[in-house]
């Protein structure tokens, strides 16, 4: 396998194949994957897409820390997650492509298309770059192919910068036998705001790398597509979450921009004002939270979208609203912490703060879609609880999902979703603005405009005319009485489908967006006779019913959590000490069962291979009885 | 037949009904005697009862602070927020309901302090309110803690030694600020002044913000005496288009005719210290207001559906 010598070509066929887009940031590689991705989509093959991103715009290039590139992940049947490593890489140069290598994202067998340029390079340090760099991949059996990339990008544009990745995007089309019109479509798609000539250019470096795969590359891979019953759409969970708050209603939504999150608002930008609403970019998170709750207080469909350090700026204003019982989603695309940099990346760690981050008693629903599908329905759905419940709703997503792309089921919509929030009919006489039912904590929302209603809405202690009180009685029930709302809506959830049987010796649970990875792994472990299953959580707040019940039919019951905790054993680190895992904490609270967990922080979505592996230690450690 | 119908079920809404300023007190205000908020409260009454604003169409918006009760004194939809917030809530309310009245009202520490980026914000936005800074060089609530606009040497509880750094005049601040359309001065112990600087406010289609010198007779109850008791210390900005109150000629000597269109003279009477000066400083009725740029179309249920539905055609597989 290789170059072309003999015009013999070997078509190899395969079940599923994992594509790397590895270069420079500023060469392309997402517009070059996002473009394949969604061609194999549009073909019926099952996809996910993942970017790999350096935190800077443009940081200096031809090095281990510049790279910028795309996982594809396509197969025959769905594809969940983006796998365990990938088994061909486009590198234009070597430094990015030792850096995947060093992640260990590489299979042992991995086919490297890599620029030709470098190794001969009239530049003596690149040239020592090269040797040193294929010297240390040396210890894995990668297949190279040399591509003149550059050399033939330089045929076509001026800047080859702005055509290597379109002549990759050929090679593959080739390689992978992709249909052409597609990718035309898309590319006309992506260069929608530039002159018509850019398409036109762009489509002739794809056929220039199609002609040069079929003049130099002697095999192909066939990946069967099977075209899905249903119709389906692609996208990323951002995407998802953005078409979703509009099919939800939404009609203002207020932001600051903050990675990952901030894609939802271009999607909204690009398209609300056609659905009557708009998108506010406040002058920061606090007051983006403020414009959202004093849209939502005045009966507009309001959501306010953010990421975890933008989260922390609006816990105040939270509790306020429902302190005030003004119904508000939230969306919370999660990321590692302040700063920039590597913290923008994938993590799980909101989901305590989330909760309970807020000053005083702030009872609210969190929710955490675990595909990009469920990423569309759950806006509509967070809308209908926050209004149903006057709550603030919390929708936390994380960059998995927000950045990765796949497709699903086109969604029916429902002419019921975009209802204005409320009616302004006169007040029944005599209704009060927190007329709660004694046993649900339910109260009639009063919006300004209704004769009648008039009164101010407080954060102080209030009672139901929402006079502000100092009684200690009327502070419990207004306490109460929010907090009722909880229970009442956690009585209309379903206890958690598992996947596998419903008893046997571990049960895996996850939150959120890893339910791709932790199902794959899952499988494989049963697959080798383990009596593993495994159940995805999507309500932490409340959480879904039933779950001691569940855990009481298995042996042991462990979380998979991209957050922090501590190992057993590290220095320090005893029973007493020990911090686990925030779903984990959470389960251990709620149903007293001692629930062990396997966490980590990589920057990037858990690997299916790591979390099997973790199965399998948790499964020996059990039988042993000791804690892994 | 249809505009008939709806000019007939306008015609019903209250427009029989006279409200007299009182019907606009929903209780009795809770603070200090001999407080400036007081005098805010009735000028505002006043202002409503002249308009007959319409309470469910009327909302008042504030933050924290013994200024930021006033929402709860006055019998229209209210909001008391949290503190330094209000203009965020404000605008939202604004851009979701154009047509509401939307007054709000802020400590000196409310808004230029805590509050400073959303005021800044807020000026530049231009959203359609009025906007009342109750400005007692102090922080009331909190009970006498230095302030930004308390002026430098008056003591406090975090300054005994006296407040160290040179008083934030919000004036100049606010007039700095791209977009800014409406600025103005009063004060609580005029209340002549005070009421025709909150109907021109509530005149000036845009983000009016007045800034009322108010007494805290706790705690600075002083800062202001020289200027009660002695009213050639200060200079009424006087215009055609400004405030201009003929009852107060006799005992305001000092007259500095104004002309608001002008921001280089606003800024520099802003600028200078030597007598305090009530009146408009500026206002420029013609600038963006930004719940009229952000206006967007209705559109109907079923043609959001109809659209969206088209939206996915760009992701279909
Ligand atoms: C986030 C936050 N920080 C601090 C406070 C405490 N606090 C309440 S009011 C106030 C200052 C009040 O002064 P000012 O805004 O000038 O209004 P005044 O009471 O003088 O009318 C402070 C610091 C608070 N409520 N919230």
């Amino acid at each position: 396998m290789g170059t072309k010598a003999t015009g013999q070509v070997n078509v190899e066929e395969v079940p599923e194949h994992t594509v790397e887009i590895i270069t420079n940031s500023g060469e392309g590689a997402q517009k070059c994957a996002q473009i394949f991705g969604a061609t194999c989509a549009k073909m019926g093959n099952g996809v996910w897409t993942v970017e790999i991103i350096p935190a800077e715009i443009e940081p200096p290039h031809h090095t281990v820390t510049s790279t910028s590139g795309n996982i594809i992940r396509f197969g025959t049947g769905k594809i969940t997650n983006w796998g365990d490593q990938s088994k061909l890489a486009v590198a234009f140069n070597d430094q990015v492509l030792l850096s995947r290598h060093r992640l260990d994202s590489l299979r042992d067998d991995c086919i490297i298309l890599l620029e030709a340029a470098w190794k001969d390079s009239e530049d003596e340090e690149l040239r020592r770059m090269y040797d040193e760099a294929m010297e240390e991949m040396s210890s894995k059996n990668y297949r190279f192919v040399m591509v003149p990339y550059e050399e033939e990008a330089l045929k076509i544009v001026d800047n080859p910068n702005h055509g290597k990745n379109m002549f990759a995007l050929g090679l593959l089309a080739e390689i992978y036998q992709r249909d052409l019109s597609i990718i035309e479509k898309q590319i006309a798609h992506i260069f929608r705001f530039k002159p018509a000539k850019v398409t036109e250019k762009n489509i002739e470096l794809v056929k220039a790398g199609i002609a040069w795969a079929k003049e130099n590359l002697d095999f192909r891979f066939h990946i069967e597509s099977v075209p899905f019953e249903e119709e389906r759409i692609v996208m990323n969970g951002n995407q998802a979450a953005a078409l979703g708050a509009i099919a939800s209603g939404v009609e203002l939504c207020a932001m600051y921009p903050i990675t990952p999150a901030t894609s939802v608002s271009h999607e909204l930008a690009e398209i609300i004002e056609n659905y009557g609403g708009i998108v506010h970019q406040s002058e920061d998170e606090i007051a983006a939270a403020g414009v959202a709750i004093g849209a939502s207080y005045a009966g507009k469909v309001a959501l306010t979208v953010t990421s975890g350090p933008g989260m922390a700026l609006k816990t105040e204003f939270l509790a306020l609203a429902i302190m005030i019982e003004v119904p508000l989603v939230v969306l919370n695309v999660q990321r590692g912490g302040p700063s920039t940099g590597l913290p923008t990346k994938v993590e799980q760690s909101d989901l305590l703060s989330s909760i309970y981050g807020q000053p005083g008693d702030a009872p609210r629903v969190v929710m955490a879609p675990r595909t990009i599908e469920e990423c569309f329905h759950a806006m509509v759905t967070a809308r209908k609880i926050a209004e149903t419940f006057r709550m603030v709703v919390i929708v936390l997503t994380d960059a998995n999902l927000a950045t990765g792309v796949g497709q699903f089921t086109r969604p029916e919509l429902d002419v019921r979703w975009q209802q204005g929030a409320i009616d302004q009919s006169p007040i029944p006489e005599g209704l009060r603005p927190y007329e709660w039912d004694l046993e649900t904590g339910l109260s009639k929302r009063i919006i300004p405009g209704m004769p009648g209603g008039q009164h101010t809405v407080t954060g102080l202690a209030h009672d139901e005319e929402s006079l502000v009180s100092y009684h200690p009685s009327s502070n419990e029930l207004g306490i109460k009485m929010r907090s009722r709302k909880l229970a009442v809506f956690q009585s209309t959830l379903m206890p958690p489908e598992i996947h596998g049987d419903d008893e046997g010796d571990l049960l895996v649970v996850g939150w959120g967006s890893t339910q791709g990875a932790i199902v794959d792994a899952v499988g494989r472990a049963r697959e080798q006779g383990h009596k593993v299953s495994t159940c995805q959580l999507a309500f932490l707040s409340p959480l879904e019913p039933g779950l001691k019940k569940i855990f009481s039919r298995f042996n042991k019951v462990m979380t998979v959590e991209i957050n922090y905790s501590d190992t057993p054993g590290d220095p320090y680190v005893t029973e007493d000490s020990r911090r686990y895992g925030q779903l984990a904490w959470l389960l251990r609270a709620h149903t007293l069962v001692d629930v062990e967990c396997w966490t980590s922080c990589p920057g990037q979505p858990l690997r299916p291979r790591d979390i099997y592996n973790n199965i399998i230690a948790q499964l020996e450690s059990t039988e042993k009885g000791v804690a892994a | 037949m249809s505009s008939l119908a709806i000019s007939l079920l306008d015609l019903e809404a209250d427009s029989q009904v006279c409200l007299e300023a009182d019907d606009y007190q929903k209780r009795p205000g809770k603070w200090c005697a001999g407080c400036g908020d007081f005098g805010a409260l009735n000028a505002v009454k006043r202002l409503l009862a002249k308009e007959q604003l319409q309470p469910e169409k009327t909302v008042f918006v504030s933050g924290i602070g013994c200024s930021s009760r006033f929402p709860h004194y006055v019998n229209t939809y209210g909001f008391h927020g949290i503190h330094g917030r209000a203009l965020p809530v404000a605008t939202g309310i604004k851009l979701a309901r154009p047509e509401l009245d939307v007054f709000v009202t802020m400590g000196d520490g409310d808004c230029t302090s805590i509050g400073a980026g959303h005021w800044i914000h807020a000026t530049r936005y231009n959203a359609d309110m009025v906007v009342l800074m109750l400005d007692n060089n102090i922080y009331g609530l909190t009970k006498n803690q230095t302030s930004p606009t308390t002026p430098q040497g008056y003591a406090s509880m975090t300054s005994p030694k006296g407040a160290v750094l040179p008083a934030l005049d919000p004036l100049q601040a606010t007039l700095g600020v791209s977009n800014a359309s409406f600025v103005a001065q009063t004060a609580d112990w005029v209340p002549a002044h005070l009421y025709a600087t909150m109907q021109a406010a509530y005149d000036h289609p845009g983000f009016s913000f007045v800034r009322i010198l108010q007494r805290c007779p706790k705690f600075t109850a002083d800062v202001f005496q020289k200027n009660i008791e002695n009213p050639d210390l200060t200079e009424l900005l006087v215009h055609e288009n400004g405030v201009d109150v003929p009852s107060l000629k006799q005992l305001f000597k000092a007259r500095r005719v104004h002309d608001p269109k002008n921001i280089d003279d606003a800024r520099a009477l802003a600028h200078r210290t030597d007598k305090l000066r009530l009146g408009m400083f500026f206002r420029d009725d013609s600038l963006p207001v930004y719940e009229e740029i952000r206006a967007v179309p209705k559109i109907s249920a079923e043609e959001k559906v109809a659209r969206l539905n088209k939206e996915f055609e760009r992701y279909a597989v």
